[in-house]
């Protein structure tokens, strides 16, 4: 199910920052109240521009809290650039329209495509972009229907709610099964297609999925291709961004690596990288849970007087006691295994 | 004659804006709002056809309104309103109803006196509207006074 906005309303009751308290839905969505219209021989100060509308502090914290991503993070300074320009083209009277903000995402499993959708609510939220910005995430099940006439009314439920804020369609592709004719899946694009166009100003669609059956998908789907103008690819994390990832997870955590663990769980990454079904950041915080479960157990077992510490440190055992290593030694061991 | 009726019926029309900022309110403060639509004037017809289900879990009020524009479009010519429910005592209660659309002309009522046994009189409110059969009350442009009148003669009573 969607696991979307059940508590939102309450929380979104009043304290909305950055938002223009009246005046929204009058088609010109964004902006705090137009500052004075400028004569055309007038000039700005761009940096003041960008640090009152804060533009900088929040792709720093874009930047704190995904390792990697270039791509992603490119886009995003690109859009809060093209909104800097608006609101200054407009208050010289020139003409700016609200850009096309439908996204897909692609990447292999775990590159943070679902975790980037739920901050992209709220960034464009902040940028003014979005009056919302909740994030409804969705699969085939939620908006294809079971019989005729089911679909329509189902994917307009979800899109509704979706109204201000960000719809995301994880594995997109299965919204289109070519190989049943009669499937309602190509009902639910229609109406996908057309509320992206229609309702442009209060929906953001992101659509999330692998690369290459994507490409089947817009193929089959040119029309859902052209009304989405970010394509974004989620590359692969390198060992050093994976590290970077654990750290974090682990600071979130309240836990902490030893140095010779810290060392092991490098070395941890690099054999986990080379075998089958690794799964980026999602193979790492499998990891993690692995590793408090195999530090709770070293703990109980050794039992005696423990202090604040001992329950925060991993250690080095404990990464070592990884199957991981095990495999990598079996393997060097019984086949004349390449090293790497 | 202009049919006044629910939260803000001493105020003139709200434009759509102003319709927004109210389903906004609702969604805000957790309520969900329903579209509701009639062609009965009647003061005391209470429940309206409704418009699709209550909005249950919207966020933002692009949605309602976009129900009301699609209400709009199919009934151009009948009474809609947007009604809250306030699901948080526990059963259904309505927090706020107002009108978001009514027809071109409203044709209005006409005060029927029947004459009672020992010279009592009964009244009642007849809206020369609900002349019409259901759906045709209204119909495009032709809701004047002048072509409704004609069939005003209704058999029996």
């Amino acid at each position: 199910m969607t696991a979307a906005s059940e508590p939102a309303p309450r929380g979104f009751a009043m304290p909305v920052p950055a938002l223009p308290p009246t005046g929204e839905g009058t088609g010109a969505d964004t902006g705090p109240a137009a500052p004075e219209p400028l004569a055309p021989d007038d000039t700005v100060d761009l940096a003041a521009q960008e640090q009152a509308l804060r533009i900088s502090q929040l792709l720093d914290r874009l930047d704190a809290e995904f390792v990697g991503l270039a791509p992603v993070k490119d886009r995003v300074r690109e859009i809060a650039a093209l909104l800097l320009i608006d609101r200054l083209r407009s208050r010289y009277g020139l003409t700016s329209s609200r850009p096309s903000l439908h996204m897909c995402f692609t990447g292999s499993p775990g590159t943070g495509k679902t975790t980037v959708a739920a901050r992209m609510g709220e960034l464009l939220r902040e940028l003014g972009y979005l009056r919302k910005g909740q994030l409804v995430s969705v699969t085939r099940d939620d908006l294809v229907g079971q019989y005729v006439g089911h679909t329509a009314p189902k994917t307009k439920e979800v899109l509704k709610r979706a109204m201000g804020g960000v719809l995301f369609i994880d594995e997109a592709y299965y919204l289109y099964r070519p190989e049943n004719e009669r499937d309602y899946g190509q009902e639910s694009i229609e109406i996908l297609l057309q509320f992206m166009e229609a309702q442009r100003e209060d929906l953001v669609v992101i659509l999330a999925g692998y690369a290459d059956r994507m490409d089947t998908f817009f193929r089959s789907n040119p029309g859902m291709a052209s009304r989405i103008a970010h394509h974004i690819d989620f590359p692969d994390f390198t060992a050093g961004e994976l590290i970077q990832i654990a750290d974090l997870m682990l600071e979130r955590e309240q836990y902490r690596l030893s140095p010779a663990a810290r060392e092991a769980f490098a070395e941890y990454i690099r054999l986990r990288m080379s075998q089958p079904r690794f799964a980026n950041a999602r193979s790492i915080r499998n990891a993690i849970d692995r590793l408090r479960l195999r530090q709770a157990r070293r703990l109980v077992a050794g039992g005696g007087v423990i202090a604040r510490s001992d329950l925060m440190e991993i250690s080095a055992g404990d990464v070592r006691a990884s199957r991981v290593f095990r495999d990598a030694e079996a393997a060097a061991a019984t086949v004349d295994h390449p090293p790497g | 004659m202009r049919i006044t009726q629910g939260t803000f019926s001493y105020l003139p029309d709200l434009s759509d804006d102003e319709i927004r900022a109210q389903v906004q309110y609702s969604i805000d403060q957790g309520w969900a709002v329903a579209v509701e639509f009639t062609d009965d004037p009647h003061p005391r017809n209470v429940l309206w056809e409704m418009w699709g289900l209550p909005m249950f879990g919207i966020a933002d009020a692009a949605a309602a309104m976009h129900e009301v524009a699609a209400c709009r479009a199919a009934y151009p010519d009948h009474y809609i309103r947007m009604s809250a429910y306030d699901a948080s005592l526990g059963r259904q209660t309505t927090a706020l109803s107002f009108i978001v659309s009514r027809p071109a002309a409203e044709p209005g009522f006409r005060l029927d006196r029947q004459e009672a046994s020992d010279r009592r009189i009964r009244y009642s409110l007849h809206a020369y509207a609900a002349e019409q059969p259901p759906g045709t009350r209204y119909g495009t442009g032709s809701a004047t006074p002048g072509n409704i009148m004609p069939n005003g003669a209704r058999g029996g009573s």
